[in-house]
């Protein structure tokens, strides 16, 4: 036994070199359980990013370690204090959920390094929890729904219904949309989420038809998308209750609904700070190679993991590859120096993207294949409420 | 009180119901013949959902596909039965626990690898896409009515099967008494053999049945299994009748529970702690139930008299 | 018993190894090995304890894991209500002050939960114990004050008498001395009056109870005693990972625990530490491999129960049939 210890140990030791010239990165992702399909599309989008870059980032190669966190935060945080102190990484990012993201941030930052997360934005982190050395890729989570809330009222819709997961992002979502909506909400429901996540809706969606709402908003991302758009097809509900959702119908449940012809889902309605369609440069380039090189469009999460990796790549030429340089790092994020797929955007004091939100509906593509597409700009350079109760140190 | 919601609940539970009378079916024949222990009956209905799902796209027919994913999902139990469970019959039941734990990790990671993380989402032939007038007003999707005509052949059919057929009798004799079964010249093992398969038909059956409804995903099978075992200790562990009557009561239970007990909670509280609390209490009746049957009658309602 | 008489010095070799090996890591320059034998020793803890009553007592309990859960809620609670005010009475950083908390919570469950579940026997006792797990991973979801699903951060580690509990040699340490002595108190317990009676009732209970002996009374006693010993894991393991979820408390956890008993080897002093330490460092070793992991770690969980019966003691011992 002592022999095979010792060896078992010394072998993943010998696996992480330190003395390379490179600049480390740690992506902690769902690689597995049914919201692998998310974590795969956002290691697509980073493998994407390095052959863009070739590689490097200024004169250092550029190595990317991918941490599983099994769609758990206590895992999560175990394969981010893996990267931290074994893979000694210089930068941790990804983190596709809310509670993983709360509950491996401190490992992160109390090691000193750099926490970029390319999808979750719990208000803790945007507010009380704000730190120098966290940045976001994506918005905090209150802010998409808060222009669902504004769509909402721009049509008119006087009363609703809500549905959405029962973990941090769930009620970030929810009071997202509460928050600005002016209508009135006659019910809501959060339901079971994580590895055995309740998938059957019919319960609920009994209620929210017997409620006599106006609309439905749903939070369902990842797996459950699919499932909660088929329930809503099947109960026949898109005449008497339409459709309002934040992250739920998105390019990876795209393709699956319309293999099975669930064409309720087209013309729904949801808000994004990023589109496919979006008109700049490097958006173009990152979805026409990504199409190229997948054969699907890219979803946010993909982008987001793009412009993370890019985010990055602009603070190590900032500082020459001086990797010990954290001020100036920071001081080069905090600048936006690259070409975000999203365009233009700066950071308020929480380190959170100030971005615009577009309205967006699902449309077929020239090639008959469903997509999005943006209708209008809901909001311009958008704060998040809690950038106000972030006192950065 | 709004009766229609009662009623589409109602409707919902017995659904929820039979579906899992079809999981613990196959669980409590196999317990109850085999006295074998299989947390991995779970997977088995994961395979069913996913056999189905992937044939319904290559054939383009949800029908043809169930009729044959069925005799492939028999097949699956037979080479688990072969391989593996045959080995652990003489075995106590910690070692059957553990071993099925592990087939879980195997057979969860194998859909993984076969099919990919992203699930399949299963099309429905367009007569069982739409929806069906109950009474005035008050309309269910046609597909949940198949579910529940479904369940109620399958029960039926299991009804005949195990107390009016030979191969019935078999069963029930092979319960009790082993050595008598084989004194009559009936190849035991065979019999075993085909139980087994015959509880792996039925997992994937439900498997097949909720895929079009939540489409076939990984690990799915592994929040079920333990619902369908809190059904059939409750029902007496080899009781069909048992496992019949816990279904239906678990499933009832969990629907109307998840719909109507936050409302009774925000008559004495306030309305956003019911609204969070509801779920998880309503998620905890299940073993609180299981808790009380057996605190009272230690051997569940129904416990079988042979053995 | 025959296992009585073997001799001392493996146990003593591998605690010792267990000591220095994570430890010469951390001086060398990889703080990860000591984290990693931190998890390792106190999920031997919680082994151990599950031993008690799995191993020696014969009583298959599927929800050990609520123990380790309510152990660690027993500190982050304290530590979040001192942090964001409310429920002043158990506000406290004070580490002696959560470890009784979490030794008395986890006890009075056991004493309950235990009462009704060993009125039943076979699979029911195996399902009912993981029902009361259930209930208790439930209930903490529903707990939304302290995080619910998502888990609660625990903002600060235990404050110890004569020791700092950030400093991950000191919490190592104290890991470790804890294992030796639930390593000692299970070995005190089963070579007992109590722990003989305990194991005739295993082997034959309707002869112990024709013997005069009430073994429910026995049973449930050890019952209670490993249940406040998991607690105290839990304890440990809440200042561990400065974090806790409900998700620590899921059936597949109290499997796993089941697992590390029987790959050690049940009924023996170091069956479960060993096993524990199999179990982490297999997984360490599958998952840094391939995504793919749980294929050949269930293969070989299957393989340690058709072939390998009586776990890693078993073969080192070689005992043949």
């Amino acid at each position: 036994m002592k022999k095979i210890l010792t060896a078992a140990l010394a072998a993943s030791m010998l696996t992480t070199p330190a003395w390379a010239k490179e600049v480390k990165i740690g992506f902690v992702t769902t690689l597995t359980t049914g919201a692998a399909v998310i974590g795969n599309d956002m290691k697509n989008a980073v493998e994407l990013a390095l052959e863009h870059m070739g590689g490097k980032m200024g004169d250092l190669d550029a190595v990317v370690i991918y941490g599983d966190d099994g769609f758990k935060p206590e895992t999560g945080k175990q394969v981010t204090d893996k990267l931290v102190k074994q893979d000694n990484v210089d930068f941790v990012t990804g983190y596709i959920w809310s509670h993983v993201l709360l509950a491996s941030r401190k490992s992160v930052l109390d090691a000193g390094k750099f926490l970029i997360s390319a999808n979750a934005g719990p208000s803790q982190v945007a507010g009380k929890l704000c730190n120098k050395n966290f940045f976001s890729t994506s918005w905090q989570n209150d802010s998409t729904t808060m222009a669902v809330g504004e769509v909402l009222n721009q049509k008119g819709v006087k009363s609703l219904y809500i549905m959405a997961p029962n973990y941090a992002a769930g009620k970030d979502m929810v009071a997202g949309v509460e928050r600005t909506f002016k209508g009135k909400v006659l019910g809501k429901d959060l339901t079971k989420w994580g590895a055995d996540a309740q998938l059957d809706f019919s319960a609920e969606l009994a209620k929210a038809k017997a409620s006599g709402a106006e609309a439905l908003f749903v939070f369902y991302p990842g797996a459950a998308a699919g499932a909660f758009v088929k329930q809503y097809h099947q109960a026949g509900l898109k005449d008497i209750l339409p459709l309002y959702s934040a992250f739920t119908v998105d390019a990876l449940s795209l393709p699956k609904l319309q293999a099975a012809n669930f064409e309720s889902v087209l013309g729904s309605v949801f808000t994004q700070e990023w589109d496919p369609t979006l008109d700049n440069a490097a958006n173009k380039k990152f979805v026409s190679s990504f199409k190229a090189k997948y054969g699907t469009y890219p979803s946010f999460y993909a982008a987001q993991s793009y412009d993370a990796m890019f985010l990055i790549k602009s603070a190590v030429e900032a500082v020459n590859g001086d990797l010990t340089n954290m001020d100036g790092m920071r001081d080069a994020m905090m600048a936006v120096k690259y070409d975000s797929v999203r365009g233009p955007y700066t950071y308020g004091v929480n380190h959170m993207p100030v971005e615009n939100f577009y309205e967006r509906e699902v449309v077929a593509d020239a090639d008959g294949v469903w997509t999005t597409r943006v209708v209008s700009t809901v909001y311009k350079d958008h704060v998040d409420p809690f950038a106000a109760e972030c006192h950065m140190e | 009180m709004d009766y229609d919601l009662l009623f589409i609940q109602t409707l919902n539970g017995i659904q929820l119901g039979l579906l899992l009378f079809l999981v613990a079916s196959g669980l409590t024949l196999v317990f109850g013949i085999l006295d074998f222990v299989n947390l991995a009956h779970g997977s088995l209905y994961m395979f069913g959902a996913f056999i189905c799902a992937w044939l319904t796209l290559q054939l383009g027919n949800f029908i043809y596909a169930v009729l044959l994913a069925l005799p492939l999902t028999g097949l699956l139990g037979l080479a688990v039965e072969r391989l593996m469970a045959r080995y652990l019959y003489t075995r106590d039941h910690l070692d059957q626990v553990l071993a099925t734990f592990g087939l879980i990790l195997v057979l969860d990671t194998l859909a993984h690898l076969i099919w990919g993380p992203a699930g399949i989402a299963v099309p429905l032939p367009g007569w069982l896409r739409g929806q069906v007038e109950v009474f005035n007003g008050v309309v269910v999707p046609s597909f949940r009515l198949l579910i529940i005509a479904t369940g109620l052949v399958t029960a039926a059919f299991l009804f005949w099967l195990v107390n009016y057929t030979r191969l019935g009798m078999l069963i029930r004799a092979g319960a009790s008494n082993r050595t008598m079964v084989s004194a009559l010249g009936i190849d035991i093992q065979t019999l075993f053999a085909l139980v087994f398969a015959l509880g792996a038909m039925l997992a994937g059956l439900a498997g097949m049945l909720i895929a079009p409804i939540t489409e076939a995903s990984i690990g799915m099978g592994n929040n079920i299994i333990i619902t369908a075992f809190v059904v059939i200790i409750i029902g007496g562990i080899g009781s069909m009748k048992g496992a019949f009557i816990g279904a239906l009561l678990i499933g009832l239970i969990d629907t109307l529970g998840r719909s109507f007990l936050d409302d009774l909670f925000k008559l004495f509280m306030p309305s956003d702690a019911a609204e969070t609390s509801a779920p998880a209490v309503s998620a905890m009746l299940i073993y609180i139930i299981m808790a009380m049957v057996l605190a009272i009658r230690p051997q569940g309602l129904f416990p079988p008299k042979v053995r | 018993m025959s296992m009585t008489k073997r001799s001392i010095w493996p146990t003593l070799g591998f605690l010792l190894l267990l000591l220095v090996v994570p430890l010469g890591f951390y001086f060398y320059d990889n703080a990860f090995y000591l984290d990693l034998a931190t998890r390792l020793v106190i999920l031997g803890i919680a082994a151990t304890s599950l031993n008690l009553v799995l191993g020696y007592g014969g009583l298959i309990s599927f929800g050990h894991a609520a123990y380790i859960g309510i152990g660690a809620y027993a500190v982050g609670i304290p530590v979040y209500h001192e942090f964001y005010g409310g429920f002043d009475s158990i506000a406290s950083t004070n580490g002696l002050f959560q470890i009784a908390i979490a030794v008395g919570i986890a006890t009075l469950f056991a004493l309950i939960t235990g009462a009704i579940s060993l009125r039943t026997k076979g699979v029911y006792f195996i399902m009912i114990t993981m029902a009361f797990a259930q209930m208790a991973y439930y209930f903490f979801l529903s707990l939304d004050e302290y995080g619910g699903d998502d888990g609660l951060v625990i903002e600060v580690r235990s404050e110890m008498p004569f020791m700092d509990m950030d400093s991950p040699v000191q919490l190592f340490l104290l890991c470790w001395m804890s294992l030796v002595v639930a390593m000692l108190i299970v070995r005190t317990i089963v070579h007992s009056r109590f722990g003989m009676v305990l194991q005739g009732a295993k082997g034959n209970n309707e002869r112990m109870v024709t013997l005069g002996y009430n073994t429910y009374v026995y049973r449930l006693t050890a019952y209670v005693i490993s249940g406040a010993m998991c607690g105290y894991a839990g304890a440990l393991m809440g200042n561990f990972s400065s974090f806790i979820s409900p998700a620590m408390m899921e059936w597949g956890r109290s499997g796993e625990l089941m697992f590390m008993v029987i790959l050690g080897g049940a009924a023996t002093t170091l069956g479960p530490v060993l096993g524990s330490a199999a179990f982490i460092l297999l997984e360490e070793i599958f998952s840094s491999v391939t995504i793919y992991w749980h294929l050949p770690f269930g293969l070989l969980l299957i393989g340690v129960v058709l072939f390998a019966r009586g776990g890693l003691t078993g073969m080192f011992r070689g005992r043949g049939n």
